[in-house]
């Protein structure tokens, strides 16, 4: 696949390189020193950075602004946009608004229900879902169109993401699903957290066989356990991700104090594995309030230095 | 039909206890089968303010009435002769209902005696639950008969989102997501057909609506 847009994720991916993302959550305030000081842990070690978009609902400082502010650092954000919040006309005019600083990734989402944040009483938009907010990008991109049909000055260059879980109910969905995506217009997908190796292999071995491989850049999304309690609360408690019970005891055998340690250590050899599987193309660190690990699991994974590109 | 809850009668109390003759009315319609404010639940509301106004040792007059329906000028015409005998009235029809009232009888006030909550279905004695939102535009010939709009939290047209887990909504474990509904039901032929962004014009979003039938009018 060729760079259809200026963003540095994209030409990496296009020259056959394995992408490194990784994300950092906006602080709940105003101080953008939470965000430069995450940026600069990593920003070496990574070619794109996703600002999460208020994400589990709990309400923090906007995506847009700290995109901007990692743009101004001279470094490479993917903008993560939730159709939860805002209708068409602001969804497009933050579109508008992040193009303005060249914020050249996006990422379509609909978002974590209100319910679960701190606003549990408040409204919720979803006025186009992602997959249309996926289609809106494009046409606003590549037709250089507002939705009402209107010509854009300037139309955004965004290499447009979607975010895909393989774990989700029901998995004979899960391929229709992406084909879907694709179909709307993805050009590369981050995947949920991905510890159930054999699940998220099938997933990909039916995505190829229907030739949707070479549709897309799929970025595997890892998170390294923090702790034992941690592994445990994401097998039972968390939706749509899948741990498996010998994860579940690597974890709970280790002593407490070297339990950070061993949690890195798997993320290490699960990105080692699917670097390997054929159709990941890139991975996603999610190094949840860990940001400082990122360093150390994408040097010791062999991810490191990061490809450069013109 | 139109599903209703009983407010809570301290709310009710606070409206109406400066009041001293108070006509409870309630609805023969909707609110009747959801048992929210039919002739039964009028019965019950009216006793349990006679036994309020008795404990605070006030002579309060409350009648009761209950009209075939509160969203018609014929029956509402009824009562146009009592009227005059009340200070105050509580209907126990839907939001509909307690507004046709308010507006034919302004001089008196008329407090909502049911919180009105959705358009649904008795599934059983006791359960009711929702399946339209009244958007204005039906969609449900291209989405197996299950309604993304009123049975799906986030309202998507294209999902189920990442929140599906063994067929229930991620917001509350009894709640079905509607899009795994729609594969047992296997209408999943058209999953991949992207459903193209909504006209909600129709919708709350467009205003107030109405809707107009000239052949039909005298």
């Amino acid at each position: 696949m060729k760079a259809k847009t200026p963003s540095k994720l994209e030409k990496i991916l296009a020259a056959g390189h394995l992408a490194v993302t990784s994300e950092c959550g906006p602080p709940r305030g105003s101080d953008m020193e939470v965000i430069t000081e995450k940026a600069n842990l990593i920003k070496d070690y990574v070619d794109a950075i996703n600002i999460t978009d208020n994400q589990t609902s709990v309400t923090r400082m906007s995506s847009l602004a700290a995109c901007i502010q990692l743009k101004l650092m001279g470094l490479e954000p993917v903008l993560q946009m939730v159709t939860r919040d805002r209708n068409r006309i602001a969804l497009q005019s933050d579109i508008l608004g992040a193009a303005s600083f060249d914020i050249h990734n996006v990422l379509c989402l609909s978002g974590d229900h209100q319910s679960f944040g701190d606003c549990p009483t408040g409204q919720n938009v979803h006025d186009i879902d992602s997959m249309q907010l996926i289609q809106t990008v494009r046409m606003m991109r590549d037709q250089g169109k507002f939705l009402g049909g209107d010509d854009i000055k300037r139309p955004p260059k965004m290499f447009v993401g979607a975010a895909a879980n393989p774990f989700a109910d029901p998995f004979e969905i899960r391929v229709p699903r992406l084909a879907k995506k694709i179909a709307a217009g993805v050009e590369f997908i981050q995947t949920q957290c991905i510890y159930n190796m054999e699940k998220f292999e099938l997933w990909l071995k039916m995505a190829g066989d229907r030739g949707l491989l070479e549709k897309v850049y799929i970025l595997a999304g890892v998170t390294p356990f923090k702790s034992a309690g941690m592994a445990k609360y994401m097998k039972n408690r968390v939706p749509g991700i899948e741990v498996p019970d010998e994860l579940v005891k690597r974890m709970a055998d280790t002593p407490k104090e070297k339990q950070p340690e061993e949690g890195v250590k798997i993320c290490i050899e699960q990105i080692q594995h699917l670097k390997e599987v054929e159709g990941v193309r890139g991975f996603h660190v999610m190094a949840i309030e860990w940001e400082e690990m990122v360093p150390e699991i994408v040097e010791k994974s062999g991810l490191y230095p990061r490809p450069s590109v013109e | 039909m139109i599903v209703a809850d009983r407010k809570p009668i301290e709310e009710i109390i606070e409206e109406v206890k400066n009041h001293e003759k108070i006509l409870i009315l309630g609805c023969n319609e909707c609110v009747t089968v959801c048992e929210a404010g039919g002739k039964k639940e009028v019965g019950v509301l009216a006793s349990a303010l006679r036994m309020y106004f008795l404990n605070q040792g006030r002579e309060v007059k409350v009648d009761e009435k209950t009209l075939e329906r509160q969203c018609d000028h014929e029956y509402l015409e009824e009562i146009r002769d009592v009227m005059d005998q009340y200070d105050a009235v509580v209907s126990l029809a839907c939001g509909v209902g307690v507004q046709f009232m308010a507006e034919k009888y302004h001089e008196c006030p008329i407090y909502p005696g049911v919180d009105t909550c959705f358009l649904g279905a008795t599934e059983k004695r006791g359960l009711w639950t929702e399946r339209c939102q009244a958007c204005g535009q039906c969609i449900l010939a291209r989405t197996g008969g299950i309604c993304p709009v009123s049975r799906c939290a986030k309202r998507i047209l294209n999902g189920p989102c990442g929140g599906s887990a063994k067929g229930k909504c991620e917001i509350n474990k009894e709640i079905d997501c509607a899009w795994e509904l729609l594969k047992a039901l296997d209408k999943l032929d058209d999953y991949e057909k992207i459903d193209s962004i909504k006209d909600w014009s129709t919708d709350r979003a467009g205003g107030p609506r109405k809707v107009v039938r000239e052949d039909v009018q005298e």
